[in-house]
This record gives C-alpha cells, sequence and structure tokens, in this order.
C-alpha cells in the first residue's frame, strides 16, 4: 500500500530522518517506537508528503507521493495529529465533517452521506452524544477522539497517527487501538501509529519500526524487535521482559 | 431575512438626514439631495461595509485569529497610501486611486504576514503586533505625505483618513460595487476550505486543501475588497471585526454562511454608521469611521481577554 524507499529529511543542514525504508502492506498495523526527538512525527509526516524529502521516495500504491495532488494523498491517507485548538467556535461534528473535505467538491455542501459517515465516526469514537457540543468545551481526551474521528470519516485506507492515545484514559486507550485494529483486520485498511507505551505496541502491532537519531534501529515484530538490548540502546532504561498472561504477547516492565 | 433588513435600512436612510425626506412625495430641490448627494453616498456605504466585512471574515479564518481585521492589521492603511500616493503624483484619474490601493493593500497584507510567521507558527499576539508595527509605519509615511499638501486638501484628507462617505460619488460606487460583487462570490467560493484553514494549516494541509492557492485567493481578494473599499471612502475601522462576530454569533463557525451574510450585515451596518454619522450633531457631519471605531475598540479589547 505505501511503500517508503530509502527516504531522509533535512532542517535546514541537519538530517533529521536518514536513509530509512520500510512498506505498510493492506491490514498492517506499524507502530513506531523511539524516544523523544527520534524524528517519529518527522517520518510520519513524510508519510504524507507534509515535509519536503531531501532524498528518496515514497510510494502510494506505486503512485509516487510527489506527483499527487494533495486531494489524492489526503483522500487515501488520514493523520490523527497531536492535539489543536481552535479560537472559534467550531462544533464537533462540523470538525469531524471536515474530514469529508476531500468526497465533494471544494466548495458546497456536504452530502446526506457525508453527514452519515460524520455520525458514523463519532459513535465509533464513543462520542455520539457530543456532535452539537464546541470543540472546545471538550476535555483533551475528548477532543482527541474527535481528532480520531474526522481521520475515520476521510475513509482512507491508510491511518498515520501521532500519539494517539497521549491524553487518553485507560478505557479509551484501548478503545482507540482496538478501533484502529478493527479497521485495519476488518476494511483492509493500514495504520502507521506513534506511541511511547510498549505494551500497546507489543499488543498491536504487526511490526514495530524503532528509531534513533534519526535512523531505523531495529524492526520487525514485537517479539524479535522488543529485547533487553534494543530497548536498553534505544531508551537507556532498564526493563523486565515477560509474558502477558491474557495475550501472550510480550510485557515490558520498566525497573526505576 | 437580512436581505430585508438591508432593504429597510437603505429606505431609512435614504430619507433620514439634515433634510428630511419621504421618498415618494419629492421637491426638485429634494430630489436633487436625494439623487446626487444622499443615494450615492448610502449605496456606496452599503459596499464598503461589505468590503470589509467579508475580507475582515476570510481573514480571520485564514489566519485563524478572530482579531484579525484589515484596519487593525495595517491593510487598510496599505491601501490609504496607495489612494494617496496616486493622488498626489498621479492626479485623481478614476482607475488609478483603486489599483494603487488595492497593490497597497497587498504590499500590507505580505509584510504583515511575513512579519507574523514566526518558527512557531502565528500566535495572537505575534499577529497584532506586526498589524500594529506595519499600521504605525505606514501611518507616518502618510503624516509625510500630507505635509505636502495645502490646507483645504488636508482637512479633507484628514476626514478621508478616518473613514468617511460625504466624498461618495456614482463612480466610486459603481466600483465598489463590483469589487463587493467579485469579492463575496470568490472568497465564499474558497469557504470550505476556509473551514479546514480556521482549525490548523497543518490540518487543512492533510486533509486535501492546497493551502498555497488558498491563502493566495484571499489574500488577493481581500486586498481588492479593502484597496476598492479605501480608495472610494477612506479607512473605515472595525467593521471587519465588529460585523463577522455577530454574524458568528447567530450562525455559528461555518465560513459557508459566515462569508455571504458578513456582506449582507457588513452593508446594514455601515450604512446605520453612516446615518448617525451625518444625524448626530446634524448640519454638522462625523466621519463614519469614527463612529464604528467608538463600537468597534471596545468590542476588540472585549475579545481580546477572552482569548
Amino acid at each position: 500500500m505505501l511503500e517508503v524507499h530509502n527516504i531522509s529529511v533535512a532542517y535546514g543542514s541537519r538530517l533529521v530522518i536518514q536513509s530509512v525504508s520500510f512498506a505498510l502492506r493492506d491490514g498492517q498495523i506499524v507502530v513506531l517506537l523511539g524516544p523523544n526527538g527520534a524524528g517519529k512525527t518527522t517520518l510520519i509526516r513524510a508519510l504524507n508528503s507534509s515535509v519536503p524529502l531531501a532524498s528518496g521516495e515514497v510510494t502510494l500504491e506505486d503512485n509516487r507521493l510527489q506527483e499527487l495532488s494533495r486531494r489524492e494523498i489526503a483522500r487515501s491517507i488520514a493523520v490523527v495529529a497531536q492535539e489543536n485548538e481552535t479560537k472559534f467556535p467550531v462544533t464537533v461534528l462540523e470538525f469531524v465533517l471536515a474530514g469529508r473535505f476531500v468526497h465533494g467538491r471544494a466548495f458546497g455542501w456536504e452530502t446526506d452521506s457525508d453527514v452519515e459517515a460524520a455520525r458514523r465516526a463519532l459513535s465509533q469514537c464513543d462520542l455520539a452524544e457530543f456532535s452539537e457540543r464546541l470543540m472546545n468545551e471538550l476535555s483533551g481526551g475528548e477532543r482527541q477522539r474527535a481528532v480520531l474521528a474526522r481521520a475515520i470519516a476521510t475513509d482512507a485506507r491508510v491511518l498515520l497517527l501521532d500519539e494517539p492515545t497521549a491524553n487518553l484514559d485507560l478505557a479509551h486507550q484501548a478503545l482507540m487501538f482496538r478501533l484502529i485494529r478493527e479497521r485495519c483486520v476488518g476494511h483492509g485498511c493500514s495504520a502507521v501509529v506513534i506511541t511511547h507505551d510498549l505494551n500497546l505496541a507489543a499488543e498491536f502491532a504487526d511490526e514495530i519500526l524503532m528509531l534513533k537519531d534519526g535512523k531505523v534501529f531495529a524492526s520487525g515484530p514485537p517479539a524479535e524487535v522488543l529485547n533487553q538490548r534494543n530497548i536498553d540502546e534505544v531508551y537507556n532504561v532498564q526493563v523486565l521482559l515477560d509474558e502477558n498472561p491474557a495475550s501472550g504477547k510480550v510485557r515490558v516492565t520498566t525497573v526505576y | 431575512m437580512l436581505s430585508a433588513a438591508l432593504l429597510f435600512v437603505l429606505v431609512l436612510a435614504l430619507s433620514v438626514g439634515s433634510e428630511s425626506i419621504s421618498i415618494f412625495e419629492l421637491s426638485d430641490q429634494q430630489r436633487a439631495i436625494l439623487f446626487d448627494i444622499r443615494m450615492p453616498r448610502v449605496f456606496l456605504g452599503a459596499c464598503v461595509g461589505a468590503c470589509l466585512a467579508v475580507a475582515g471574515a476570510s481573514l480571520q479564518a485564514l489566519l485563524r485569529n478572530p482579531l484579525a481585521e484589515p484596519y487593525l492589521l495595517g491593510v487598510s492603511n496599505g491601501a490609504a497610501l496607495g489612494t494617496m500616493l496616486a493622488f498626489v503624483f498621479l492626479g485623481s484619474s478614476g482607475v488609478a486611486k483603486p489599483l494603487m490601493a488595492f497593490a497597497g493593500a497587498g504590499l500590507a497584507t505580505f509584510a504583515v504576514y511575513q512579519m507574523a510567521r514566526g518558527r512557531a507558527g502565528m500566535n495572537v499576539e505575534r499577529l497584532v503586533l506586526a498589524g500594529v508595527i506595519v499600521t504605525t509605519f505606514l501611518s507616518s509615511i502618510i503624516v509625510l505625505l500630507t505635509s505636502v499638501l495645502d490646507a483645504a486638501r488636508l482637512r479633507g484628507f484628514t476626514f478621508w483618513l478616518l473613514g468617511d462617505l460625504s466624498q461618495a460619488t456614482y463612480p466610486g460606487f459603481y466600483m465598489t460595487l463590483v469589487a463587493a460583487v467579485l469579492g463575496t462570490l470568490f472568497l465564499s467560493s474558497q469557504a470550505r476550505a476556509l473551514n479546514l484553514m480556521m482549525v490548523g494549516e497543518r490540518d487543512a494541509l492533510d486533509f486535501g486543501v492546497e493551502i498555497g492557492r488558498v491563502r493566495l485567493m484571499v489574500f488577493g481578494f481581500s486586498s481588492l475588497l479593502v484597496g476598492t473599499a479605501v480608495a472610494a471612502s477612506g479607512s473605515v475601522g472595525y467593521v471587519g471585526l465588529i460585523v463577522p462576530h455577530l454574524v458568528r454569533l447567530s450562525t455559528g463557525s461555518d465560513n459557508r454562511l459566515v462569508v455571504p451574510l458578513s456582506a449582507l450585515a457588513g452593508a446594514i451596518f455601515v450604512v446605520l454608521a453612516d446615518t448617525v454619522a451625518r444625524t448626530a450633531i446634524a448640519p454638522r457631519e462625523l466621519p463614519v469611521g469614527a463612529i464604528t471605531a467608538l463600537i468597534g475598540a471596545p468590542l476588540f479589547i472585549y475579545l481580546l481577554r477572552r482569548n
């Protein structure tokens, strides 16, 4: 679906992403791990061409991203960015409907099916009763879910999520990842997710890409990547690893 | 409903004045007052109001800042300087003034935008400060220019700088009408994209808006609107702040409503303000800009505090 060929991204003369390659296949969840400043957000922004590449290329179903228009890219790739705030009184429904921009004409009104898609996304994100509330009245967690609902409302086949669970309580962290997995398994979508929670990564990732200083330090299935040596080298912390008795996946416990 | 209100206000404004006129029974003298003086003034006021309110509404959405306003950003002053340059160096030929005003508005917009844009993006304070700097800088050039004018023309200019509709002419009205209609149509056509820009520039990019093109459109057409309005009537301040704010209070933030309705509401607002300016201390007159600023400045402070 999305293939990344040896890309580098530079801010000025500083290379923040160096020679990264990976492929995102249909139905797959790839989790990006790495300490702050490792280049995770920049990498995810390169995946929908919102930062320019210094070298390499990203292809979406064999089309080079640079050759597609913003609308064509947005129709296939939706983004859940870190929180944003607006000073205008925008309702939650209006906010989520913005995700339907790529489906209508650039001007004019949303159709009934747009509104239906937005309402469906809202109820999936547990926000059905919030549709007429104003965005700037929501709590951080509610707003974060509205941002996910907007991405789901696009019907895009690739989701890029930058710390989608950062402001969420335990129940909604689980809901968020279940929703992402459901879309990938059930709807043939695929997702790239940034998180700092190694256990969520272990639970939901098909593949982990561990970044350090803008380079891929390790990649592969969670059971392979999440080992003592990698975690120590990348995060510089000691951890205990065992098996999560509920799911049989790797469980990571930090030693303080 | 707003259209009906506009019609009512227009008839009211035509009837009220130093000389009260019933528009259905006219003496020859009254006919002259109505058609030669009052009518171009009222109609020009309506168009100027529409221009400024639509420019304000779209700039606010584009800059993600409910305080953005052509007058406060220095855009009106850019247009005023352009108009004066045209007047001093090119004579008062019909098209030169609005064209130069358009250019001045465009340059001022560009300057404010570049100054307000920091590495970390644009915040409210930065934008307001950039507006203050551009406004005062342009004001000082305007003051320098006025020193070459003689006393009689100076008084006219001082009034005009504050925003004054008393020099209204039919050609001026036609030009502003064309600008108001074109600007409102084109900016309304960008309203759906502006809804996304209003929430965040990066969001808009992620969700398929060609932000560079929308920005250019909005800057271009708002400069056209402000330029023609200022060339015809000087810097009537705060219209672009007050009107979109009131419209948003009643319709919400959807720019597909806010932009076109601001045109109607702006027309109503300026015609009313100018009627007050004409009649408050009749037979003497106030510049309409003084009235709009009296209402606008407190509202600005309220909005700034609420931010």
